[in-house]
């Protein structure tokens, strides 16, 4: 029985903490109930990228790139790509890799993006709540004095560092990986202009936030679903099948009318970022869509979360 | 287990810091709902509020407006440009770019950065261009795809196609000022609007509808209308920049209405003098470069107005592709013009005749009959095309009835 269901609770108010809970929270991590949200931030940071599920995921992100660079480089066999590198349906930059190993961080990040970084949020977002549901830590998390609110923003600002965290880990394995096994130097956007190799790096840097920020939809998507249910696995499903099928029906040209207004429809703009000069216009609808589902779905948890009985 | 809805609870919850309780839980859904209303209002407002109050602007004759595009001298310019046509042509997918890119672009070598093959992607469908000129020397269209960008510069001598997907890089060099190869790519509303005016005659009703703001720039509309019947062409309307004269917008709706077959405008503009290294392309390392073979190059350059021709009303069939087939003439005059020529041929057809792909043609186009003998007529919004069974073909951008009509009495 948690507090909240305690009917006396009223007539208590220094002692809303069932003496239960309080002993079952001692033993629990010390972090756990830091008053200070920094504090509570930095445990909730901690916990998440110390969990093994974390650091596989991140481990298989970073596969990604050593496997699309190794694959480039037995292809082309060290040389200069000859014929046709990337067809029509190849991942986007996939042509340029051989001759600028930095066009392998837009390569990684262009085929991670619509599926398996999404997938890795969708994850540690469902779990967010849920999962913390059904270890049966959440009430205990709810007893330190911090609120509702400020936990559910805790949640998602961690989840939005792990956003940032799995972009980068992208990125940056893309760009030793492509170090080692391409030549470097000077490189040319698609507009056909010449930049130098320092600019491409701030570019890549600029894409991977971009990247980063793309994911916040879904997070904040993840978060809701994650309030809804008292399972871990339950959340993290529903919010990698909410992605798929978003996904699918974005490839339907029949309903193209309501493609503006999903959240993976303006994902690869990031890729504008490499024309010169820049394209913004399809990057600003992106991350204003962004902030739209992140608006709307953190508000519905928000709404969900904060009057949620705690039952576990 | 009481759920959280006791007044009592919620009060001294909210007292000791703690979980804020609802008063009543369903309100606080009251937030994303409003959140996304506010979102959908701002969506659907915000546009609606931009484009509001036309621009005052002082009045302008026709001829004046005529003039005003004829003397403008802007050389430099850069900017955004929509570009989108809808001909109506049957849907077939990725296999019609894929069949007109491999027809068009079989002559030029096969590379994917070859012009020619790029210029059949505009004609379906909608495209971002971005425009720059410097002179008569320099300038750039670029046609931006998913996370790709097919530019087409010339600059001095050298005209360069890059194609960014395939990492192609297709060279030609041009004689010094002989040719603007502008010329072929048709893109920017001028290059359109230059092609309605030249239809021009008495055919033609030309008038100054008032006034628009296009790309954040005051304009007056010119709107060009057959006055003939039997044209499919319903009306054209062009966004004339109100300082420089340069053409902004052009719009060709058909006679029968609904959205326009071509629909080519500035979404932004700017008459500054664009950035020196615009124009300034050396092929990337391990690039495909596709030298352009001198003579190849002047054959290419009629293939090259293909869809250009295809859009324009009226003569725009007297030039261009068809002038090397046999037997090339031109029915009427006006607005109402047909071209017609033989294909020499056994012609298409009809019905239940020939192989599986005849039927399969022929299942796209309406069998009629008439003085010229039976035969099949393709439609589109804008042009009609009818191909006898003695293999005569009659094209133009007129109602299926005066198609009809013109190779009756052609006869």
């Amino acid at each position: 029985m948690s507090r909240a269901d305690t009917p006396d609770a009223a007539e208590r108010p220094g002692a809303q903490r069932d003496p239960a809970p309080v002993t079952a929270g001692a033993g629990a991590p010390a972090g756990r109930r830091l008053p200070p949200s920094l504090g509570l931030f930095r445990s909730e940071l901690l916990i998440t990228f110390r969990r093994g599920r974390t650091l596989v995921l991140l481990g298989v992100l970073a596969a990604v790139p050593v496997l699309v660079g190794i694959a480039v480089r037995i292809e082309t066999g060290g040389g200069p790509s000859r014929g046709p590198g990337g067809g029509p349906g190849g991942p986007a930059f996939l042509a340029q890799v051989s001759n600028n190993g930095l066009f392998l961080v837009f390569t990684a990040l262009a085929v991670t993006l619509p599926f398996f970084l999404p997938m890795a949020v969708g994850v540690v977002a469902g779990d967010a709540l849920a999962g913390e549901s059904a270890a049966g830590t959440l009430r205990y998390l709810l007893v330190a004095p911090a609120g509702r609110t400020r936990l559910l923003l805790t949640k998602y600002a961690t989840v939005t560092v792990f956003c940032l965290a799995a972009t980068l880990v992208v990125a940056v394995s893309a760009l030793a990986v492509g170090a080692l096994l391409f030549p470097l130097g000077d490189l040319v956007t698609i507009s056909g202009t010449r930049i130098g190799y320092g600019e491409g790096l701030l570019r890549a840097l600029l894409i991977a936030l971009v990247v980063a920020a793309s994911l916040t939809g879904i997070a904040a998507l993840g978060l809701f679903v994650s309030t809804l249910t008292g399972s871990g696995i339950a959340a993290m499903a529903a919010t990698v099948g909410l992605l798929i099928t978003v996904q699918i029906l974005d490839q339907i040209p029949q309903l193209h009318a309501i493609h503006p207004y999903l959240f993976t429809h303006h994902w690869m703009s990031f890729a504008d970022l490499m024309r010169e000069p820049v394209y913004w216009d399809a990057l600003v609808r992106n991350l204003g869509l962004q902030a739209l589902y992140a608006a709307v779905f953190g508000s519905a948890a928000w709404a969900r979360f904060a009057a949620k009985d705690i039952t576990a | 287990m009481a759920p959280f809805d006791s007044e009592d609870s919620t009060t001294t919850a909210a007292a000791a810091g703690d979980v804020r309780e609802p008063r009543r839980r369903f309100a606080r859904y009251g937030v994303p709902v409003t959140v996304m209303g506010v979102a959908a209002a701002a969506i659907g407002l915000v546009p609606a509020l931009a484009d509001s109050g036309d621009p005052d602007l002082p009045k302008l004759t026709a001829e004046q407006l005529v003039q005003k595009i004829a003397e403008s001298d802007v050389e430099q310019l850069s900017g955004t440009v929509k570009i989108t046509t809808d001909l109506g042509l049957p849907d077939l997918g990725g296999l019609e770019s894929g069949l007109l890119s491999g027809a068009v672009g079989g002559a030029g070598g096969g590379s994917a950065a070859d012009p020619s093959a790029k210029l059949t992607e505009l004609a379906t469908g909608t495209h971002t261009l971005r425009i720059a000129a410097d002179g008569p020397e320099r300038q750039k269209v670029s046609l931006l795809e998913d996370a790709a960008e097919y530019s087409f510069i010339h600059d001095g001598q050298d005209v360069w196609g890059y194609d960014s997907r395939s990492n192609e890089v297709y060279h030609a060099t041009v004689a010094d000022g002989a040719e603007r190869p502008e010329k072929d790519v048709p893109a920017t509303p001028k290059d359109f609007a230059e092609e309605a005016l030249k239809a021009v005659d008495d055919t033609t009703s030309v008038t100054v509808d008032g006034t628009a703001r296009v790309a954040g720039r005051d304009a007056y509309r010119l709107v060009v209308k057959p006055r003939q019947s039997g044209s499919t062409v319903g009306a054209i309307s062009v966004a004339v920049d109100a300082k420089t004269g340069v053409p902004l917008k052009f719009t060709l709706t058909p006679a029968s209405g609904g959205a326009a077959v071509v629909d080519v405008g500035f979404t932004q503009v700017s008459f500054a003098k664009p950035d020196a290294s615009t124009f300034d392309f050396t092929p990337p390392k391990g690039a495909k470069v596709t030298e352009a073979d001198p003579a190849a190059e002047s054959a290419e350059k009629g293939k090259d107005g293909k869809p250009a021709e295809a859009t324009r009303p009226g003569h725009g069939t007297e030039s261009g592709p068809a002038g090397e087939l046999d037997g090339m003439r031109v029915l009427g005059e006006g607005w109402n013009a047909v071209a017609t020529f033989g294909t020499g041929g056994e012609g298409l057809p009809t019905a239940t005749g020939g192989g599986d792909l005849d039927g399969f043609l022929g299942s796209f186009g309406d069998q009629v009959k008439g003085g010229f003998g039976k035969g099949t007529v393709f439609s589109t919004r804008l042009i009609n095309a009818l191909v006898t069974d003695d293999g005569t073909v009659y094209v133009g951008a007129v109602t299926k009835d005066a198609l009809v009509k013109a190779a009756e009495s052609a006869r």
